[in-house]
């Protein structure tokens, strides 16, 4: 516990570090305008990106130790080709559905990563539990390509502007702009939440391998299910608020294990805490560096965080 | 990044320079003395300039995106700029074909297929009265195309001089956003077309210092920017006007942007705004009725 308290200090505080950040350049911009920039534009952002980081790493946790695959991610498993799917059939459909704030783009990207959950869900009911997750990973790298090649075809048929925003949607971006997008995405997380705090040791166990799981009293299936159900509901949150920002779910939790070792009751919250403190970072360095414009956030992780991975890749050769 | 990005631009413009240049030039002077009798146009600005010097009549098939004159409709469509359809344009036997500056790859097949080609690129407003010369010039019908032009520079001068000497409100010209919510914004920068439109119609444009033509916007800078009046642009479909009204309506959370407090966000629709054709005198004359309507009382 001491450990643990040890670990979140830092993290804890790189979190808040932020916030001041957050907090001094708005000083900075000086105008009257200073508690709307802040209230309106970028409270709800941090939020965002605090909430879509935690949610995209712990997602990659859950699947890098139930795939028992170090390059497992929320993407894997085609939740997050789903929700982008059901974003661009929005956008290209002129979809005009808006339910209590929330705007039809994040609507029907949650609905497309139900639906790919659905049909992993399938996947993972019909395989007996104890044979190889094989299946599982190729379903879903297999669902993820079913789904690009619709996205294309829903590209084909999109006119110029709605390719231009199916585009810059794809890059990511956590100007929510709002407190009702973040509210709606807040009901599957807190939904995940309540399913992930129930796996962490049933998860260090499946991780070296579901036959010594389940001889020691692990109910394996069961786990599996509330572990995928739990991180997809995560996964498909956070991209339908957010878009696919690539690289968290991947990097943030070989980075905790780390410095926190295997242990999933650090793992999991070390990957949340972590993620949403990067995320943050990665949208500060978006909003600053090429001020007054602003870089799409995906691009930002995708361009650190390939390098960390790649290093991580190196080291481990 | 945008010195390096201008390079490859450049590089690419090369290419396709020395593509042209490789056209038989028996072909391109057969194409100079005859007037061309079946034309097709991939752009809609020059389709409209093409119906406007009368030429109508000439044109056989249309880009994708061409939606004005009401005649397009009947012609058969050949895609757009980046998905256009060679077969379906060499079946058509045109004996010149209007297509964009940056298709290299479709002008690089036309002249294998002895194609004529008029190339067009169009950036700044100035730019729509000498392509209507030029291209009436290119098709046998230079004094049509000279008259065209004449048209549209004595209204676009006319808009010019009603708002003249009034002071210039700073405006947020905004072509993009994700429907129901304030994300996705893009709006007009400091150069190109739309901007030109603005600055002519009396508006001192919000975002005249960033020199793109395209600015992805986030809330924040909005805010940051406190524009008196924000302009948003509606085309490519048909909205009711309670949705008209709705979409206006979601710009009041910024309750801090003058151009909020003051009841001054305004929805225009219409093509002629992303059209850089004969009618940009409309809708520059629109976007100064709302701008300056004391001039229009």
């Amino acid at each position: 516990m001491a450990l643990l308290a040890c670990l979140l200090g830092p993290l804890v505080g790189s979190t808040s570090i932020s916030l001041v950040r957050v907090f001094d350049r708005s000083i900075a911009y000086a105008d009257n305008l200073d508690a709307q920039i802040f209230f309106v534009a970028r409270l709800p952002r941090v939020l965002a990106a605090a909430l879509v980081g935690s949610a995209l790493a712990m997602a990659g946790v859950v699947f890098q130790a139930l795939l028992r695959n170090p390059l497992a991610s929320p993407d894997t498993l085609g939740v997050s080709a789903g929700a982008s799917l059901g974003a661009m059939l929005a956008i290209t459909f002129n979809a005009n559905l808006a339910i209590v704030g929330i705007s039809a783009v994040p609507i029907a990207s949650f609905a497309g990563s139900l639906g790919a959950l659905a049909i992993v869900y399938g996947l993972s009911a019909v395989r007996r539990s104890g044979t190889s997750t094989m299946v599982l990973l190729l379903g879903g790298v297999t669902l993820t390509a079913l789904l690009s090649a619709v996205m294309g075809l829903v590209q084909f048929m999109a006119d110029f502007t709605q390719t231009f925003r199916n585009t810059r949607w794809l890059m990511g971006s956590l100007d929510v702009a709002s407190y009702a997008p973040l509210v709606g995405a807040l009901v599957p997380m807190v939904l995940a939440w309540v399913g992930l705090a129930t796996l962490p040791r049933a998860l260090d166990l499946i991780s070296l391998g579901a036959d010594s799981a389940s001889a020691r009293g692990v109910d394996v299936r069961r786990t599996e299910r509330v572990a995928l159900v739990s991180a997809s509901l995560a996964t498909g949150a956070a991209v339908s608020l957010a878009g696919p920002v690539a690289f968290v779910g991947i990097v943030i939790p070989h980075l905790v294990r780390l410095v926190v070792g295997a242990d999933h009751r650090l793992v999991l919250p070390g990957s949340a805490l972590l993620g949403a403190a990067l995320l943050i970072a990665c949208d500060i360095v978006a909003r600053t560096i090429v001020a007054p414009l602003e870089l799409p956030v995906g691009i930002v992780t995708a361009i650190a965080g390939g390098p960390v991975f790649l290093w991580l890749l190196f080291r481990r050769a | 990044m945008t010195r390096w990005l201008a390079g490859v631009a450049l590089a690419l413009g090369l290419v396709a320079g020395v593509g042209i240049r490789t056209t038989p030039l028996s072909a391109q002077r057969a194409a100079t003395e005859q007037a061309p009798q079946r034309i097709v146009s991939l752009v809609p600005a020059t389709t409209e300039m093409l119906f406007d010097m009368g030429a109508g009549s000439t044109i056989v098939g249309v880009g994708s995106y061409d939606r004005f004159p009401p005649e397009v409709a009947k012609l058969p469509r050949l895609g757009g700029l980046l998905d256009p359809s060679i077969e379906q344009l060499l079946a058509l036997k045109p004996d010149l074909a209007v297509v964009y500056g940056t298709q290299a790859d479709l002008q690089r097949q036309l002249e294998r297929g002895r194609i004529p080609i008029f190339s067009y690129a169009t950036t700044d407003l100035s730019q729509v009265a000498s392509t209507m010369r030029a291209l009436g010039a290119r098709i046998g019908r230079a004094s049509d195309g000279d008259a065209a032009a004449r048209r549209v520079e004595a209204r676009l001068a006319a808009v010019r001089a009603r708002v003249a000497g009034r002071p210039r409100p700073r405006t947020l010209l905004v072509f993009g956003r994700e429907p129901g919510t304030l994300r996705g914004i893009n709006a007009s920068g400091g150069f190109g077309f739309m901007h030109d439109l603005l600055e002519l119609a009396g508006g001192a444009d919000a975002l005249a210092d960033v020199k793109q033509a395209s600015v992805a916007m986030s809330s924040e800078m909005v805010l940051a920017r406190a524009p008196d009046v924000i302009i948003e642009l509606h085309y490519s479909d048909e909205w009711p006007a309670s949705r008209i009204e709705a979409e206006r309506r979601i710009w009041a959370s910024l309750s801090s942007v003058p151009a909020v407090k003051t009841n001054r966000v305004h929805m225009l629709s219409g093509d002629e705004f992303v059209v850089p054709g004969p009618r940009v005198p409309l809708a520059a004359e629109r976007l100064a009725r709302v701008l300056h309507p004391e001039a229009y009382q």
